[in-house]
């Protein structure tokens, strides 16, 4: 089995998609990886040799930015948004949508769960 | 969709004269502007700028790394008190 930046360990999957386990690879990137190093898409992860694994190992790491760097680097930039104060920053900071969404209904994936409110009335017909 | 970059950042001409010219003289007063939305530029880093938020100025002091981003992102436009009346001990905005 492969390893590739770090813990990622992907499997008997088409090397294009078993790239994209690695946190900061999409497909996108994962093609252009494979497109620069050499190596064939449709093989498998288990058949790749020693050699393409360095090769794009090596590729990796003087191109990209991935995994543990990548995520300091997006918690970073959300901190320094919370540290000027900007609206932006206190969006981050209490939770919800930072991009000027509608917050009446929706926007559960920055709420969280819904947390019913004790005495509210349901609306009559 | 962002602003053309060819036609550069956009800073309300009156603010950008006040700020020049108090570099040039190197004093620091509160300037109060109603431009919220003038971008940040690397003169104003230091000084203080009250920005109006529709009711009154807040005054916010510049650093560095606000450059490039909009007056009026320092200054919110609504306070959130929190809902429902017996909670009302509920936490105000914090800012």
């Amino acid at each position: 089995m492969a390893r590739i930046a770090g813990v990622d360990i992907p499997n008997n999957k088409r090397v294009e998609y078993g790239l994209t386990y690695i946190y900061g690879i999409g497909l996108t990137t994962a093609q252009k990886i494979l497109q620069d190093t050499g190596v064939d898409p449709d093989r498998r992860c288990r058949d790749l040799t020693d050699d393409d694994v360095t090769r794009i190992r090596r590729y990796i790491e003087a191109n990209l930015r991935v995994e543990g760097a990548l995520r300091t680097e997006v918690a970073m930039n959300i901190k320094r948004l919370m540290d000027i104060g900007c609206v932006r920053g206190l969006r981050h900071r209490r939770g919800l949508p930072v991009r000027g969404q509608r917050t009446r209904t929706n926007a559960r994936t920055r709420k969280g769960p819904r947390r019913t409110i004790a005495g509210k009335k349901k609306a009559r017909k | 969709m962002p602003r053309s970059v060819s036609k550069g950042p956009f800073i309300e001409p009156k603010l950008q004269k006040r700020i020049e010219e108090m570099n040039k003289s190197a004093e620091k007063r509160v300037v109060k502007t109603w431009s919220r939305r003038s971008t940040i530029s690397p003169d104003f880093v230091g000084h203080t700028i009250a920005i109006h938020n529709g009711m009154k100025f807040i005054p916010v002091y510049i650093t560095e790394n606000m450059v490039g981003h909009k007056l009026g992102e320092f200054a919110p436009t609504r306070t959130f008190k929190g809902h429902g009346g017996k909670l009302a001990e509920r936490t105000v905005r914090i800012h």
